[in-house]
């Protein structure tokens, strides 16, 4: 965790978070704390205080429920998953099964566990119970056979978790913490404990990917701390504890993450500050010659490797910026003239570099993007530039950076903000989409008038149904964005399904394309029929990336949306605008779509509630054309 | 360290894990004289020690304390 930086005074700062009245104060305070890195026993103590915390549904943070279903004793663990979930600002109701009774719980119509409603259930089971049994001698045949009886038996579970819970499923990958036998020959005998968990691993990977499960990789993450750090054998004599309490706030940490993922939470960009950080040296003073970077020196080949994750990172998806103080020109000729530069100018989606504050240009840098704080990771070598921008702006994640260049990428790469829950097409081609968005952005400068640069953009929409492909891509979307997001609500890939295949609704996912290039899948609506009123449609949902906004693509997409419904008979349409404290841009959506206000209704979340005629609408026209998929 | 200091550190973090700042721990208090020291939190007692201090009780060693007395001896032990 030594990512996180170490608390001033942590009894002090528990003290005064604990003398706020307020409960939502105390909470970011709490919160606050939780950023920094913790001992096992601060740990406790901050969850203990939360526990003593009344737990507001506030908008600032997310109350949900996780069950914990394993096989071992994991109570010890349950802090640090509460802990780890403010951090995120996710207020994590834990519900412990009893010790190994996970089936009957599951299964039992009266058990506790159905009283709690998890909202997700995560299972946490012990290789010992899935490979009893199996003889040493079995053949490949037998071992095959008895590891597919195993991940059936584990598949079953999930079935049953989503079908009687609704609830989404994590499955926690197996830990290995059996002995040699052979040997390095173990993994070549079909029957021995290390083949046979690694076997059931990867069948279980392939069949969570398949089925949408959530994958909590502790095998890895125990074969980067070491596997004396995840097991110890005396824990487990003394209280079957098969993860040891001393790896209790990493696994708590990679558990918030997923879920943090899942909901959409995580990062989507990396600012990086350039020297000693992108480079080793300075610049301004050294010259574009006298830094160092590349082959001939190991601090050279050290930030030429964080280039290179970097890079890596943009082929996934990942934003990058660069936020540096130096004269921009300087900055600029590195990326241009630098042989041994692995990041070219053309991969930095925005690059500021001035002397202003590194708090203001990160402002500008979630403003040109238009994504919010909340969305960006800052690396820079300086520890005072790191404090004054915790300091200044909480909500981007500042890494601290080990004094070695060597040991930068781990860093990074350990404190996890850019987990992921899926690859989508759109994450394959963001880097290219934000290229093009340069000129774009030039379009818009050298024309007259905003209709003439929507004129000149030449845009078309191409729509559908929301159908098995674009399924992903559709949760991805609906679950990652804030801002154009008219009610906020979340969907599994699962309930997406089921909403998109019941013949009574309608679904549209939008595309955008433009002379520059596809924008992808970047709009989504859901409609449903009101309960007793066919004729009339509720919009459930409707979101949109921030990539096209002032495209006029809202105003194409009620055009088509009216067109289709009047097509089925329908009269009219309802709709919610529930605000949220980042959704102010879609504030007077429905208004300028020519919907009218229903009166106010008596509900907690300040919704508005919206209303159409449909005989009553006007066509907007706008620059965008239809064409056909 | 003295046994003093032992006693007063285990006296701490007893009263960071149960959130309770009347404990006192003495040489021969046992578990059950303290409220909520349950196994779990004996566990947790013991892995926080271990983890402050840089040492390992053995299973044998866990399973013989009867007293804080015998924890503190052992740790002394460990120490050295």
């Amino acid at each position: 965790m030594n990512w996180l930086p170490s608390p001033r005074d942590f009894r002090q700062s528990l003290r005064t978070a604990l003398a706020a009245t307020d409960p939502l104060k105390r909470l970011e305070a709490l919160a606050d704390l939780a950023q920094h890195q913790l001992g096992f026993l601060e740990t406790i103590q901050l969850d203990n205080a939360l526990k003593k915390t009344a737990t507001t549904a506030d908008a600032p943070f997310v109350q949900l429920r996780l069950a914990l279903l394993s096989s071992c004793t994991i109570d010890h663990l349950l802090p640090a998953i509460r802990v780890a979930g403010l951090r995120r600002r996710l207020l994590i109701e834990v519900y412990a099964g009893s010790f190994g009774q996970y089936r009957q719980e599951l299964l039992d119509p009266t058990s506790a566990l159905l009283g709690f409603r998890p909202d997700i259930i995560l299972f946490s089971l012990t290789a010992r119970e899935a490979i009893a049994g199996v003889p040493l001698g079995s053949t490949t045949d037998e071992a095959n056979q008895t590891i597919a009886r195993a991940s059936a038996d584990v598949q079953q579970l999930w079935r049953t978790a989503r079908e009687t819970f609704k609830a989404t499923v994590i499955q926690q990958s197996f830990l290995d913490v059996s002995e040699p036998l052979f040997g390095s020959y173990d993994r070549l005998v079909p029957g021995t404990p290390t083949r046979l968990i690694a076997h059931l691993n990867d069948l279980l990977t392939d069949a969570a990917a398949q089925e949408h499960v959530l994958w909590l990789d502790i095998a890895r993450a125990s074969a980067r701390d070491g596997l004396d750090a995840w097991f110890d054998a005396a824990r487990w004599l003394q209280g079957k504890i098969e993860i040891a309490p001393q790896s209790a706030a990493r696994y708590g940490d990679l558990v918030a993450r997923l879920i943090a993922a899942h909901r959409g939470q995580s990062k989507k960009c990396l600012a990086l500050d350039l020297d000693n950080t992108l480079w080793g040296g300075v610049i301004g003073d050294d010259g574009i010659e006298g830094i160092r970077l590349g082959e001939g020196s190991a601090v050279g080949e050290a930030h030429a490797g964080l280039q290179r994750y970097a890079k890596q990172l943009q082929d996934r998806g990942v934003i990058l910026a660069v936020c540096s103080k130096n004269d921009l020109a300087t900055a600029e000729a590195a990326f241009r003239d630098h042989p041994e530069m692995v990041l070219r100018r053309s991969d930095i989606a925005a690059f500021v570099a001035n002397w202003n504050d590194k708090a203001e240009n990160l402002q500008a840098i979630a403003k040109q993007l238009n994504i919010g704080l909340d969305s960006l990771v800052f690396v820079d070598d300086n520890p005072a530039e790191r404090a004054r921008v915790r300091e200044c702006l909480p909500m981007v994640a500042v890494p601290e950076l080990p004094a070695d260049a060597a040991h930068y990428v781990r860093c990074i790469a350990d404190a996890g903000y850019f987990e992921a829950v899926n690859f989508t097409e759109e994450d394959r081609h963001r880097a290219g989409q934000y290229a093009t968005n340069a000129k774009r952005e030039a379009l818009r400068e050298g024309s007259q008038s905003m209709e003439d640069f929507l004129h000149g953009l030449d845009m078309a929409v191409m729509l559908g149904p929301i159908g098995p492909v674009d399924l992903a891509r559709a949760v991805q979307l609906i679950n990652k964005t804030n801002q154009f997001n008219t009610t906020t609500r979340r969907y599994t890939a699962e309930e997406l399904s089921r909403l998109a295949t019941a013949p009574e609704n309608m679904t549209f996912q939008f595309r955008l394309l433009d002379r520059f290039g596809d924008n992808g899948l970047v709009s989504v609506m859901l409609l449903r029929p009101l309960a007793g009123e066919p004729e009339v449609f509720d919009i459930e949902s409707w979101v949109m990336s921030c990539r096209v906004f002032g495209r006029q693509l809202e105003f194409e997409a009620m055009n088509i949306v009216v067109e289709a419904a009047q097509n089925r008979g329908i009269q009219a349409l309802r709709a919610h605008y529930i605000p949220t404290k980042k959704n102010g841009v879609i504030g007077s959506l429905y208004e300028s779509l020519g919907f009218s206000r229903l009166p106010p209704p008596l509900t907690a979340d300040g919704a508005s509630r919206w209303s159409l005629n449909l005989a009553e609408y006007h066509t907007r026209p706008t620059f965008i054309v239809r064409r056909e998929p | 360290m003295t046994d003093q200091d032992i006693l007063d550190l285990f006296t701490r973090i007893l009263r960071d894990l149960l959130t309770n700042d009347a404990i006192v721990l003495r040489t021969d208090t046992e578990r059950s004289d303290v409220p909520d020291w349950d196994s779990f939190s004996y566990v947790n007692f013991i892995v926080a020690v271990e983890m402050e201090l840089s040492i390992k009780f053995g299973v044998a060693d866990v399973e013989s304390f009867k007293t804080v007395g015998d924890i503190v001896v052992k740790t002394r032990a460990l120490l050295k």
